[in-house]
C-alpha cells in the first residue's frame, strides 16, 4: 500500500453496502474524478475510494469555459463555491477503459462509477453491462446534478419525481448486479420522499447531498450572474463547508425516517476535514464522501482526514467506524419532544474576555437585552443579567474569544416536560 | 550651518540617501489590506475610538474598507479629522488607538489601524465629489494665526460651517510641523502640501504667508478686523543647555536642522558630522539621531541623563533608532562643550543615579565623548513675545507658559481661541487636529449666537 494515512491503532477500514474500503473517504463525483490520471494520484495520497465522474451515453456533453463561482468569506477564504459543468465531456469508452485499468492497478480501492442516461430503460439496459464489466464496485445513479443536465431531462429533473427514481433503480437492479447507490438532490421540499422511493426500487443505498440551486454572486459592472459565461450566467450546484449544515440535516432526516432507517447512507455536502465527517457519520452516513475541500487544497487533505479521525476515535475508545455510527440519531428529534423546562444561561469569564463588546451588541440591539455594560473607559465589563437571559446562545457565537463566553446549564428542578405535553398546549397529550 | 571639523556633505551618495529617506512605512498592498481589516472585531463601544484624540470611528471605516468602500473609509476618517492622511503616517498609533486595541489581550498584535487609516485616504475616489459642501455664506470672518495642523483644522471646520477664513502664515509654506518638523522618511512625497491643498479645496479659506504674529500683523489688528481670532502658532523656541560652550560652531538646534532637511531638494548637499551627539530623549532626538544616520553620520549618540525607560520616546521610536544604528548613553548628563578654534571637539558628561527618594542626583563619574557636532533637542517652549505686550490685547497664559484656554478652547480673551502646541497637552498632530475642531464648534456657536435670524436664512 502507497498510503502513509493511517498510523492509529483505531481501525479506519469499513465495509459499506458489502464494498470493502480502507477508510470511509471517498471522493464524490466530480472533476477531481475524471480520469484515471486524478484518480490514480487520489490513491497515491490514500484515499479509500472515488465516485468516478458521471459517464453518460455518447456524444458526450460539451463544457462551457468558466465554470466555477465562489462565495467568499471576509479574508477571501472560501465558504462555498458553485459550478455549471456537466457530466464527463469524454467519450465512454476512454472511460470505461480507464476504470478498468485503474481497478485493476488498485484492487484496494473502491471504484464507483456515477452514471446519467435518459429516463429510459433502453438507455440504461445499454450502459450498465459495459460499467459492470470494468470490475467497478458499484454504481451511483445520478439524480441530482442541478444545472444543465435537468434542460435535458436528466439529473435532478429525475430526482425531484420519486416515481422516476424508483423506476429507474429497479431497471438498474434487474440489469446489473452491482450495488446501486442512488445519489439524492438537496433542491425538494422533503428528502425522506426520494429516499422512500429508492429504498422501494431496491436501491442499495443513498449518498446526499448533491449540489444546491445557486448565484453565488452578480458581476456589479457587468450585471452578469458569475460564473459568467461571455457576459450571461446561469444557476449553478452550491458545494463547500457553506452546505455542511444542510447535509447533515438531509442525512439525518432519512436516517430517522423509519421507512428508510436501514437505508445505508454516503455522506456528501461540505465534509472539509475529519470532524466533519465524524459527525455525519454520528448522525446516520457509513462513509463520506468529498470533493470541495480536495478541489481547494489538493488531495493531501487526506492525510489529516485518516490521521484525526483515527485518533479522535482512538481517544473515544472506538475501534472501528460502526462503533460510534448513527450515535447522535436518539438524540435528534422533533421540536415538540424537546425539554421545555430545560435553561441554560451565559456567563461570560472576565479574565478571558477581551472587552470588545460584541456580545453586548447582539444581545441589546437584536437579542434579550441580557448583557450589563459597567466599568469605565479603560476598563469595561460586561456581565450577564441572568433573569433576563433566555440562553439563546447569540453572545457564545459572537464572541471572538473561545473561552470568554460559556453557557452554564442551570438546574432549575424541573422534571422533563415537553411541548407535546405541555399545559399550555391546547392540543397537548396526556403522558 | 558654519562648516568647521569633520562635518561635510555628499558623506553619502545621492541614490543611497534617497533610499535612506524613503517611506518608511510603506502603503499596505489590496491583499495586506485584506488581511488586515478582517482582524477589526467591530468592536461595540470600541476603545480605540476612545484613544483617538479626533474620535474617528475606526470599526466603521475598516470594515467599510474590509467591503470594498475605501472611498466611504476615507470620508468616514475625514470628516472627523481632515488630516487623517497624516496622521495615519506621523501618529505613534502604538501609544493610541493601537494600544487600545482589544487584538493586544490575547493575541498581542493590535489591527494595523495607522496603516489602514493611511490605505483609506490614499483611495478617497477623486472622480467623486468632494466629500465636504459649505453652508451658506454666515457672513463672519475669522482670522486664524498660523497655517499648521490646528490652524488647517479649525479652519476647515469653519468653511464648514460657511464662515470665512484668512489664515496668517509666519511661514512661506503651510502644515506646520507637518511640512517643517515631521522626519522625511515618515512623511514623503510631499504629502503636507497635497494635503493643505486637499484642506482648502472645501473654499472660503485664504491663506496669506509671511505674516508673523507681532512682527507682520498683531492681535488687536486681528481682532479689530475679524469676528474671531484662532491661535495656533505652536512652540517657537527651544530649550536651551546653559553649559559652557553651547554657542560654540557645530553645537545646533535638532528643530532648525529638520527644519531646513525637510526644505532641502537635494539632501546629499546637507553638511553632516562624522560623529554627532544629540541631547535629549524625545521625538525629535530621535529623529535628528534617524536622520543624521541617514544622511551618512559614522556615529550618532543620543546621550540622556535618565534612564532608558524614562524617555519620552516610544518604545517603537526608541527601536528605530537601535535599528538605524544610533547608539545610547543613558544617566549621563551634560557638563560642558569642549572646543577649539574652529568648533566642537567633544562634549564632556556627568554619570547620575537616582537617589533612595528616586531624584536625579549627579556622581563624581565623567567622561568625555569626540564629536564633531552636537544637537540639541531637549524640548522646544512656546515664546509669548508674539502676543505682545498689551494686557488688554492679550490672553493669559498657564504656569508653563503656554495660553490658557476653557473646555472649548476660549482663551482669556471671549473672541479669541487657541490650540495646539501653544496650548498645554501631548504635542500631537492629532491633537491639534482635535483642538482646532472643537475651537472652530466653539467659534461657530459664538458666531451664530449673533447671526440674526433673518441672515440664519439667508
Amino acid at each position: 500500500m502507497k498510503s502513509k494515512a493511517n498510523k492509529s491503532k483505531a481501525n479506519l477500514a469499513c465495509e459499506f453496502i458489502g464494498i470493502k474500503s480502507i477508510n470511509p473517504f471517498w471522493l464524490a463525483s466530480a472533476p477531481p474524478t475524471d480520469k484515471a490520471y486524478n484518480v490514480v494520484r487520489a490513491f497515491e495520497a490514500g484515499w479509500g475510494g472515488v465516485v468516478w465522474k458521471t459517464l453518460g451515453e455518447d456524444p458526450a456533453p460539451i463544457n462551457v469555459s468558466s465554470r466555477y463561482g465562489v462565495h467568499y468569506g471576509q479574508n477571501r477564504q472560501v465558504v462555498g463555491f458553485n459550478n455549471i459543468e456537466l457530466i464527463t465531456d469524454r467519450p465512454l469508452q476512454v472511460n470505461l477503459d480507464e476504470i478498468t485499468q485503474v481497478k485493476k492497478d488498485w484492487p484496494d480501492r473502491v471504484i464507483i462509477v456515477s452514471l446519467m442516461v435518459p429516463c429510459e430503460e433502453e438507455s440504461w439496459k445499454k450502459i450498465l453491462p459495459p460499467v459492470e464489466a470494468t470490475g467497478a464496485d458499484g454504481i451511483e445513479l445520478n439524480f441530482g446534478c442541478p444545472h444543465g443536465m435537468p434542460e435535458r431531462g436528466m439529473g435532478a429533473a429525475v430526482g425531484q419525481v420519486p416515481e422516476y427514481i424508483e423506476m429507474v433503480t429497479r431497471w438498474c437492479k434487474q440489469y446489473c448486479s452491482l450495488p446501486v447507490i442512488v445519489k439524492l438532490t438537496p433542491n425538494i421540499t422533503d428528502v425522506r420522499k426520494p429516499a422512500e422511493a429508492a429504498w422501494r426500487g431496491g436501491a442499495d443505498a443513498v449518498s446526499l447531498i448533491n449540489t444546491i440551486n445557486s448565484i453565488t454572486s452578480v458581476n456589479l459592472e457587468t450585471m452578469s450572474p458569475e460564473p459568467s459565461v461571455d457576459g450571461k450566467g446561469t444557476h449553478g450546484g452550491y458545494c463547500g463547508s457553506a452546505v455542511k449544515p444542510i447535509a447533515l440535516s438531509m442525512v439525518s432526516e432519512i436516517a430517522r425516517n423509519p421507512d428508510t432507517s436501514s437505508l445505508p447512507i454516503s455522506g456528501i455536502g461540505g465534509v472539509s476535514n475529519w470532524r466533519d465527517a465524524a459527525e455525519f457519520i454520528a448522525l446516520g452516513a457509513t462513509n463520506v464522501q468529498v470533493c470541495t475541500a480536495a478541489m481547494l487544497y489538493g488531495f493531501t487533505i487526506i492525510d489529516d482526514l485518516c490521521d484525526g479521525l483515527s485518533d479522535w476515535m482512538e481517544k473515544k475508545g472506538y475501534q472501528n467506524i460502526s462503533d460510534f455510527s448513527r450515535m447522535a440519531i436518539p438524540n435528534t428529534t422533533d421540536w415538540k419532544h424537546l425539554n421545555m423546562n430545560y435553561k441554560r444561561i451565559a456567563h461570560i469569564n472576565e479574565d478571558a474576555c477581551i472587552q470588545c463588546g460584541r456580545c453586548f451588541a447582539a444581545c441589546e440591539d437584536t437579542s434579550h437585552q441580557a448583557i450589563l455594560k459597567t466599568g469605565d473607559i479603560d476598563n469595561r465589563k460586561y456581565t450577564v443579567i441572568e433573569e433576563e437571559c433566555v440562553g439563546c446562545n447569540l453572545c457564545e457565537i459572537t464572541c471572538p474569544e473561545p473561552n470568554a463566553i460559556v453557557m452554564k446549564d442551570i438546574d432549575t428542578g424541573e422534571p422533563h416536560l415537553s411541548w407535546l405535553h405541555h399545559p399550555e398546549n391546547p392540543y397537548r397529550e396526556e403522558p | 550651518m558654519t562648516i568647521t571639523h569633520d562635518i561635510k556633505s555628499n558623506r553619502l551618495l545621492e541614490v543611497e540617501i534617497i533610499d535612506n529617506f524613503s517611506d518608511m512605512t510603506p502603503p499596505l498592498t489590496d491583499k495586506q489590506v485584506l488581511v488586515a481589516s478582517e482582524r477589526c472585531l467591530f468592536c461595540h463601544d470600541a476603545p480605540c475610538i476612545d484613544a483617538c484624540p479626533t474620535g474617528i470611528n475606526i470599526p466603521l471605516f475598516i470594515r467599510k474598507i474590509n467591503t470594498g468602500n475605501a472611498h466611504g473609509a476615507a470620508k468616514e476618517i475625514l470628516s472627523a479629522n481632515v488630516l487623517g492622511g497624516s496622521c495615519a503616517r506621523v501618529c505613534p498609533t502604538e501609544t493610541l488607538c493601537e494600544q487600545a486595541c482589544v487584538r493586544n489581550s490575547c493575541e498581542e498584535a493590535p489591527v494595523e489601524i495607522g496603516r489602514l487609516q493611511r490605505y483609506a485616504v490614499d483611495h478617497l475616489d477623486k472622480d467623486l465629489p468632494y466629500p465636504f459642501t459649505r453652508d451658506a455664506e454666515s457672513g463672519k470672518h475669522v482670522a486664524i494665526v498660523g497655517a499648521g495642523p490646528a490652524g488647517l483644522a479649525c479652519a476647515h471646520q469653519l468653511a464648514r460651517n460657511g464662515h470665512q477664513v484668512t489664515i496668517y502664515e509666519a511661514a512661506s509654506k503651510s502644515g506646520g510641523l507637518n511640512e517643517y518638523g515631521i522626519a522625511l522618511y515618515k512623511l514623503v512625497d510631499d504629502y503636507a502640501q497635497k494635503e493643505v491643498d486637499f484642506v482648502l479645496e472645501i473654499g472660503g479659506i485664504e491663506i496669506k504667508y509671511q505674516q508673523a504674529l507681532g512682527r507682520d500683523v498683531y492681535l488687536n489688528q486681528l481682532r479689530e478686523n475679524h469676528d474671531a481670532v484662532f491661535i495656533g502658532i505652536g512652540m517657537s523656541d527651544v530649550n536651551a543647555l546653559d553649559i559652557p560652550g553651547e554657542e560654540c560652531a557645530g553645537v545646533e538646534d535638532a528643530v532648525a536642522y529638520i527644519r531646513d532637511l525637510r526644505q532641502e531638494n537635494s539632501l546629499a548637499n546637507l553638511p553632516v558630522g562624522r560623529r554627532v551627539i544629540v541631547i535629549g530623549a524625545g521625538m525629535t532626538a530621535i529623529d535628528i539621531a534617524v536622520q543624521s544616520k541617514k544622511l551618512g553620520a559614522e556615529s550618532v549618540t543620543i546621550v540622556y541623563r535618565r534612564a532608558m525607560s524614562a524617555m519620552g520616546a516610544s518604545i517603537h521610536e526608541q527601536e528605530l533608532a537601535l535599528k538605524n544604528g544610533v547608539t545610547f548613553i543613558c544617566n549621563a548628563q551634560p557638563k560642558q562643550i569642549i572646543a577649539d578654534d574652529s568648533g566642537v571637539t567633544a562634549m564632556e558628561f556627568i554619570k547620575t543615579k537616582l537617589d533612595e527618594e528616586g531624584k536625579l542626583t549627579l556622581t563624581n563619574d565623567t567622561f568625555s565623548l569626540p564629536c564633531d557636532v552636537v544637537f540639541k533637542a531637549i524640548g522646544q517652549k512656546f515664546s509669548s513675545i508674539p502676543l505682545g505686550d498689551n494686557p488688554t490685547d492679550k490672553p493669559a497664559l498657564d504656569k508653563r507658559g503656554r495660553i490658557t484656554v476653557n473646555d472649548s478652547y476660549q482663551t482669556t480673551l471671549t473672541d479669541v481661541f487657541a490650540g495646539g502646541d501653544c496650548i498645554n497637552g501631548k504635542d500631537l498632530v492629532v491633537e491639534a487636529v482635535d483642538h482646532g475642531n472643537k475651537a472652530a464648534l466653539a467659534i461657530h456657536k459664538q458666531l451664530s449666537s449673533s447671526i440674526s435670524p433673518q441672515q440664519e436664512q439667508l
